[in-house]
């Protein structure tokens, strides 16, 4: 074996012709969901998008937290770890800040990254920290059969909520807003392309990037997100956003999105009522999160006006770029060797001799 | 005038004032001068519980305790030969810890009826004779100062100020320390205000030329330097202490060292020190909170690095499930527990050894751990280097267990050679172990560690992760064989860490009673113990460093005494388990007031022990 003295050492940074296939990103694994389930699309898509990253298999990461969706990680043959509920973001945090050469994704559900890991998830985002973050929402327990989850809708009906749920739903992308997260989209399993869009953008994106991924679970909330995907519905239902486009939606675009004078918020009109100059055009660059979060706002409690999309994207200082640039700068004020450098550390302050 | 200098072989002051009134630094700079001078020293400061208590009260007192010798000390002293008190508060809280005879130095400025009833003084004690049993000194500490830096231009708060290097001076003076450490020292500290220089300085030659003409002070004493191996010496507390032991460990491992840590006393310093050493390639990361902590942890020693995470027990509680996981992972992780009093919040600022259960057995599942324990503050630095040669090597979580008395004491410390310090390099694998290619889960035969293949090594790409482990292959496996098997392989693995023997310190060979100790506990042990080989009554002293594994011959050692106690700062954890693992009748000795043990209550016990047994 080659000697291994440090990570640098250890891993190969030279570049590789990479000719890499969605073949090549999965793992020997049988997968395990339910027949009928979302996650089968959303695997098969970011297996099929990997390949455009450019960057070779030992280099990605995949790092899970506990729920349905976590077990993505066994099914990509990368690098990966299936590890405890909630608590992703915290470990590809360390793993990232200290391994700048690593592409690492993090997969979560609705329950591990908004109830149990809600902490370490807006931690994640208001850091900045380079990390994907993939959060398939299927507003259940899945898993654990059947518990409603912090997004389910008031008064859900489930096995832990016979009379109905009592507490109202976050808004995973509004609550990612708030957090002043960089980049927040949101995309659903069953629309291949417009997954695969998302990915791209938040691939290409320098920090904490947010997706929500609308994905249903057949087994205990099937049809959640029906009046996305219905075709008698799904135009009127769905806004999709395009940067540098003005808002419109619906099957001959009758529907847009308006900022009425005075109001806080943003508002859907029909096209025909409203001067054209009065529609909104999409600006995911936006410094203020006020006007993402404004459209994060706009669908009701049956799904109607669902943006999907990239919401915002701005730059920021990544947390781990700043804390590697603070150790690289400390680090190259070094003088001597590493031994050297400690024993001068060691003899600091007052010190005496004893002869 | 030339006053009568009388030899002693060792003193004990204790500080004591206002949290405001500069008590720690006063202490530490006596330490520093008395270091200098070659004494062996020990040093305990207590802290009040609040940030910034009422001035004048109880709650607010916060003192320093430096015992210095011309001998090997181990301890900080049981009971003060001096006490300095800079207000009624800080006498009324340490009053009851003086001998009589004891030297009481007093700020009188600071007697007023208001402050005599702000702490409950119905009389003044310096007028009732409540004090005659001591030799007490009343000095107008304050007025003095602000008289001695009369025409100064700083403001009268300032001038009362530096009434405690008044203090320092005259005790510097009193004891005959050298003093050029100070001066130097108020040098760096007021740099930027050099009117606070030259007031400190002129307070603390106030104060020695106060001691040199009053009347008051008749006798001059010296300590003479101890006899103390030759080398250069730094005086160190345990936490800081540790930390360097980890910079240490990150430089000769090669790695670099991440700390996810989250603020909680007395453990923060570790935090504080540490970032401090980016240069090393020290990574600090100041989590959103304890899970956060070791969660980042976690993930950096996945990616390769020297993974620590410090806190104390409540800490240790919440990230309990992230060391299971690291368990199932087999990944290297430090866990510092700087163990204070609880349950719950309980005395954060006092110290315990009540988290070795929970070190050992704290966690869901079968899911053991190495734990490793230092011995005193400057014992730490070893202590952290020891910690990450068996995470290294055996890719396990090790518990480090520290506490406060050793986070917050101070002893010099022999500064080692670098080179001569355990070399901690360590082998990532770097290409497949068998000829189905890469099995994370393929066991060095010697350690039974499994391979650490870093994420960015082309050919390895596997998963890891909580569920249970097809043995070799590491596929998720709920095969009933296999899970039996990897429990067992999990224990085994612990077990089979190589660690020193148990060493026992037992001078004639005549001793029947053992006193078996962990932690914190070795500086009074060892105290009460010579105390007692003084007086012609044998006793064996051995300190556990290693709580998991134990060292293989601690059966042994036990079966030679017929009577074995174990004192703890707990309800007997250690007892308990050295019961139910040796079949040993050991006698527990335990207290838990958040403070260590005084040598003298120790020698006590024992010597009852020794005479029965
Ligand atoms: S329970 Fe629901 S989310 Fe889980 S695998 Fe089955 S269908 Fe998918």
């Amino acid at each position: 074996m080659p000697d291994a003295k440090n990570v640098e050492r250890a891993v190969t940074t030279a570049p590789i012709a990479l000719k890499l296939t969605a073949k090549d990103f999965k793992s020997d694994q049988e997968v395990r969901w339910c027949p009928g389930c979302g996650d089968y699309a959303i695997l098969a898509a970011v297996q099929a998008f990997m390949p455009e990253l450019g960057i070779p298999r030992e280099r990605i990461v995949f790092v899970s937290g506990i729920g349905c969706s976590s077990r993505f990680p066994y099914y990509m043959d990368t690098y990966g770890m299936h590890s405890i509920h909630g608590r992703a973001p915290a470990i590809a945090t360390g793993l990232s800040t200290t391994r700048p050469d690593l592409s690492v994704w993090v997969v979560t559900g609705d329950g591990d990254a908004l109830s149990i890991g809600g902490n370490h998830l807006i931690h994640a985002l208001r850091r900045n920290v380079n990390l994907k973050i993939l959060l398939f929402n299927n507003r259940i327990y899945g898993l654990t059969k059947g518990q409603y989850s912090p997004t389910s809708e008031l008064g859900k009906v489930t096995k832990s909520t016979p009379a109905g749920s009592a507490d109202s739903p976050f808004n995973p992308i509004s609550l990612a807003l708030g957090a002043e997260a960089t980049f927040v989209a949101r995309t659903i399993d069953s629309d291949r392309k417009h997954l695969q869009s998302v990915l791209r953008a938040a691939a290409g994106h320098r920090g904490s990037a947010f997706v929500e991924i609308y994905q249903n679970c057949n087994i205990f909330n099937d049809g959640a997100f029906d009046a996305l995907k219905e075709p008698a519905t799904r135009d009127d239902f769905t806004i999709r956003l395009e940067h540098g486009n003005p808002i419109t939606f619906g099957r001959n675009a009758e529907w847009c999105v308006i900022h009425p004078p005075g109001g806080f918020g943003l508002e859907v009109r029909r096209t025909a009522e409203v001067e054209p100059h009065e529609i909104v055009t999409h600006d995911r660059t936006v410094a203020e999160p006020a006007y993402a979060f404004a459209l994060s706002r706009l669908p009701g409690e049956d799904l109607r006006h669902s943006p999907i999309g990239v919401f915002r994207a701005v730059d920021r200082p990544s947390y781990d770029d700043l804390v590697r640039g603070q150790v690289a700068a400390a680090r190259a004020r070094l003088t001597g060797s590493p031994e050297e450098e400690l024993t001068k550390l060691l003899n600091s302050g007052d010190t005496w001799t004893i002869m | 005038m030339t006053k009568q200098v009388r030899q002693l072989d060792r003193v004990v002051i204790r500080f004591a004032g206002d949290s405001g009134d500069g008590m720690q630094l006063t202490g530490d700079r006596f330490t520093s001068e008395t270091a200098q001078l070659g004494n062996d020293i020990s040093t305990l400061p207590n802290f009040p519980a609040e940030i910034r208590a009422p001035a004048g009260t109880l709650p607010g007192v916060s003192s320093f305790q430096v015992h210095f010798a011309d001998f090997d000390i181990l301890t900080p002293g049981d009971a003060p030969h001096v006490l300095v008190a800079m207000n009624p508060a800080a006498l009324k809280a340490n009053l009851g810890d003086l001998p009589r005879g004891a030297t009481i130095i007093l700020n009188t400025d600071e007697f007023t009826n208001r402050n005599l009833a702000k702490v409950g003084y119905a009389a003044n004690p310096l007028d009732d004779g409540s004090l005659d049993g001591y030799a007490v000194h009343p000095v107008a500490l304050t007025s003095m100062t602000v008289k001695a830096l009369d025409g100064q231009a700083i403001s009268k708060k300032d001038a009362e100020r530096a009434k405690n290097m008044f203090a320092l001076g005259l005790l510097s003076w009193l004891y005959s320390r050298p003093h050029e450490s100070t001066l130097a020292f108020l040098e760096r500290k007021f740099a930027a205000r050099p009117e606070l220089v030259t007031a400190n300085v002129t307070a603390f030659k106030a104060g020695w030329a106060f001691g040199e003409t009053t009347e008051g002070f008749a006798v001059r004493y010296e300590v003479k330097p101890a006899r103390q191996q030759p080398g250069n010496y730094r005086n160190i507390t345990g936490n800081t202490a540790l930390a360097l032991g980890l910079v240490a460990a990150g430089v000769r491992s090669g790695l670099p060292v991440f700390l996810g840590a989250y603020p909680i006393t007395p453990a923060s310093d570790i935090l504080h020190e540490l970032s401090k050493h980016k240069k090393f390639g020290v990574t600090t990361m100041q989590a959103e909170d304890e899970i956060a902590a070791v969660g980042a942890t976690l993930g950096a020693s996945y990616g390769g690095a020297l993974g620590v995470t410090s806190t104390s027990g409540p800490g240790v509680a919440l990230k309990g499930e992230t060391i299971s996981l690291a368990v199932a992972l087999e990944l290297p992780l430090i866990v510092v527990d700087v163990q204070r009093a609880g349950p719950s919040t309980g005395m954060p600022t006092k110290t315990e050894q009540a988290d070795l259960q929970m070190a050992l057995f704290g966690r869901h599942g079968e899911a053991p751990v190495a734990v490793v324990a230092p011995r005193s503050p400057a014992d730490c630095f070893d202590a952290a280097i020891e910690a990450a040669r068996i995470a290294l090597t055996y890719r396990t979580p090790v518990l480090l267990l520290s506490d406060g008395y050793l986070a917050n004491g101070s002893e010099p410390w022999l500064l080692p050679d670098v080179t001569g310090l355990p070399d901690l390099r360590v082998e990532f694998a770097s290409e497949p172990n068998s000829p189905d290619g890469f099995m994370p889960y393929l066991r060095d035969p010697a350690t039974l560690a499994r391979p650490w293949a870093i994420p960015g090594t082309p050919g390895l790409e596997h998963r890891i992760g909580g569920l249970e482990k097809a043995d070799i292959t590491g596929d998720i496996s709920y095969d009933p064989t296999n899970h039996d098997f990897m429990v067992r392989t999990r224990a085994a693995r612990i077990e089979a860490i190589q660690v020193p023997d148990l060493e026992v310190e037992d001078p004639d060979q005549t001793a029947r009673v053992l006193v078996l100790g962990w932690g914190s506990t070795y500086g009074p042990i060892g105290a009460a113990c010579r105390a007692l080989r003084q007086r012609g009554l044998p006793i064996a002293q051995a300190h556990l460093r290693h709580l998991a594994p134990m060292p293989r011959n601690v059966d042994d050692v036990l079966r030679r005494y017929d009577r074995v106690v174990i004192p703890e700062m707990n309800l007997g954890q250690l007892a308990q388990v050295i019961r139910a693992r040796y079949l040993v009748d050991a006698i527990a000795y335990n207290q838990v007031r958040g403070l260590p043990f005084t040598a003298s209550e120790l020698e006590f016990m024992l010597e009852e022990l020794v005479k029965n047994a």
